[in-house]
């Protein structure tokens, strides 16, 4: 670790945002390949079956005591799932417009991914001068919002590109759908950071730190409802994956996809749930900070459980994001424009009027 | 007559979707702690565990032995000229093979193959034996890794068969035969 001092800063912090940036990629990419399967399980133990549990991998047997829990809990399906998608052929229909059939999965993937950039993770690992953020932006929601709204062409390009009516009109509802949310969700958080007097992420983390009470979400609850809900229409999830909604529309905007194409889809979504989840605990349940408070960490051991912390929280809004789709049917379309412009919006711009004349009233 | 069905126009709460909320929690809920901490899933997990195959269930035919453990087939043919997919194929012993393990009959098959991947399990070769030496039994999930290794040859059928106590005509006619001997005739 020495020879790193002896580095010029741009050298280190070259250094240190690459590391972060591949370990955040890995844990993301474990975390949605995981995701995908805890997604199966609830939905399998919700609807009373068993759910993946024979992937059995060589080594399984070697593994002692364990081993056949672990192959039961399907703990080695993703490998396999992965695996699959790999190998499988790569159709391109006869029929689609070819560079944008290729443009569209990765269109959809990369916003996903990016947005994990500006995340606080953790507070530091040793060193306070490095904290566990890839880029600490001073406009960092604007930059996710920024990002995260690109996510919508994917979709729509896929649909365009498809050159079917399925995909089209999965396409067509997405673009609908995820631009009235977005506004509803933007609009939420304006009321946040209102609140924190800061755009950085870190620094509305380091508002929260204190303690449980002081999270985000007891100051603005409505706020959290809206951009939960607005989440869910965002990342296209029941009750809102109309683009997808695989009753009506076969597979919605991938339809016509196969392969690691519609993998990428596939990751695209569960990265972009993973995201969202980042996104919440950072704004509402104050991100790395433990629910007894204790500040930024100063060893490494207190670090990495900061890390571990902001994951648990994570895992637990994943985890609301797949009981929820098991949970409740799709809304009719209407309904959900109806929801978005009628209901949410109004709400978050009546939220905003509050949280400013009671931050004017307090100021005085 | 046209029914009209009564919309009701939701109540205040249930414009906020939280009962419906609650319930749908109940019910996902109440079939997770089921599944989870009771075993009550529904799954049969189907190599382990099997249905239990009803009476009279048209499975796989095999050859059956008699209650001495002789081959009952006489490779007379009619199962293979009757088999509507033509998946029997027998061979029969020919005027130097070997005669047959048992009293009462001629000859035996030196082979007798069904080829499984062709076979219906229609049942006609079962009904059409005149020896009562071939049964459509419970075995419905066969597999191989080859086109040859569905051939099934006679001593596999056979093993698979099993002894076929139940019906015992030669031992009967044999019966009627002594009997038949000594007279007057007691039947």
């Amino acid at each position: 670790m020495d020879a790193i001092q002896y580095l010029s800063p741009t050298t280190q912090f070259v250094l240190f945002s690459a590391v972060k940036i591949l370990v955040a990629f890995g844990v993301v990419m474990t975390f949605v390949a995981y995701a995908v399967l805890v997604e199966r399980k609830v939905s399998a133990w919700i609807q009373d079956r068993v759910g993946p549990n024979r992937a059995t991998p060589f080594f399984a047997q070697y593994i002692p005591l364990l081993g056949p829990a672990l192959v039961r809990l399907g703990i080695f399906q993703p490998m396999a799932d992965g695996l699959k998608f790999l190998l499988k052929e790569d159709f391109t229909p006869a029929y689609v417009r070819t560079v944008y059939f290729w443009l569209a999965p990765a269109i959809t993937v990369i916003p996903a991914l990016m947005t994990i950039a500006v995340i606080p993770f953790g507070s530091t690992l040793g060193n306070p001068m490095n904290p566990m953020v890839i880029a600490d932006l001073n406009v960092g929601i604007l930059y996710t919002f920024g990002i995260v709204s690109l996510g919508v062409y994917g979709i729509v390009l896929a649909g365009y590109a498809s050159n079917s009516k399925y995909p089209f009109l999965g396409g067509i509802r997405s673009s609908a759908q995820m631009i009235s949310y977005e506004i509803a969700m933007g609009m939420s958080v304006v009321s946040v950071f209102m609140v924190v007097g800061d755009l950085n992420l870190s620094k509305v983390v380091a508002y929260q730190e204190a303690n449980l009470f002081h999270w985000m979400i007891w100051k603005q609850p409505l706020a959290f409802v809206i951009f939960l809900i607005a989440a869910f229409a965002e990342t296209n999830r029941l009750p809102f994956d109309l683009p997808e909604s695989e009753t009506e529309l076969v597979g919605g905007y991938h339809t016509e996809y196969s392969s690691m194409k519609f993998a990428l889809f596939f990751l695209g979504e569960y990265a972009a749930m993973i995201a969202a989840s980042a996104m919440m605990v950072t704004l509402f349940f104050g991100g790395w900070a433990f629910p007894w408070g204790g500040g930024p960490a100063n060893s490494i051991l207190c670090g990495i459980a900061h890390i571990l912390c902001f994951i648990a929280k994570m895992g637990v809004l994943l985890v609301l994001f797949i009981w929820t789709r098991w949970m409740l049917p799709r809304f009719r379309y209407d309904q959900l424009m109806d929801l978005g412009w009628r209901r949410f919006i109004p709400l978050a711009l009546a939220n905003i009027l509050v949280t400013a004349l009671v931050l004017a009233l307090i100021s005085r | 007559m046209t029914k009209v069905v009564e919309r009701k126009p939701l109540s205040a709460l249930e414009q906020t979707y939280l009962p419906t909320l609650v319930s749908g929690f109940k019910v996902t809920w109440k079939h997770f702690t089921n599944t989870v901490f009771k075993g009550k899933a529904v799954t049969m997990e189907y190599p382990e565990e099997r249905w239990v195959v009803p009476e009279g269930y048209r499975g796989a035919p095999y050859l059956v032995k008699d209650q001495d453990n002789n081959t009952k087939c006489v490779s007379c043919q009619l199962c293979e000229f009757v088999c509507p997919p033509k998946a029997i194929k027998i061979t029969p012993p020919g005027p130097d093979g070997a005669t047959a393990d048992r009293a009462n009959a001629e000859k035996m098959p030196r082979e007798f193959e069904i080829n499984m991947l062709r076979c219906i399990f229609c049942g006609l070769c079962q009904e059409v034996c005149p020896e009562e030496a071939i049964f459509l039994q419970k075995d419905y999930s066969l597999t191989g890794e080859s086109r040859d290794e569905m051939i099934y040859n006679k001593e596999k059928l056979l093993k698979l068969g099993g002894v076929h106590g139940g019906i015992q005509k030669w031992k009967h006619k044999l019966e009627e035969a002594r009997e038949q001997e000594s007279f007057p005739v007691n039947v």
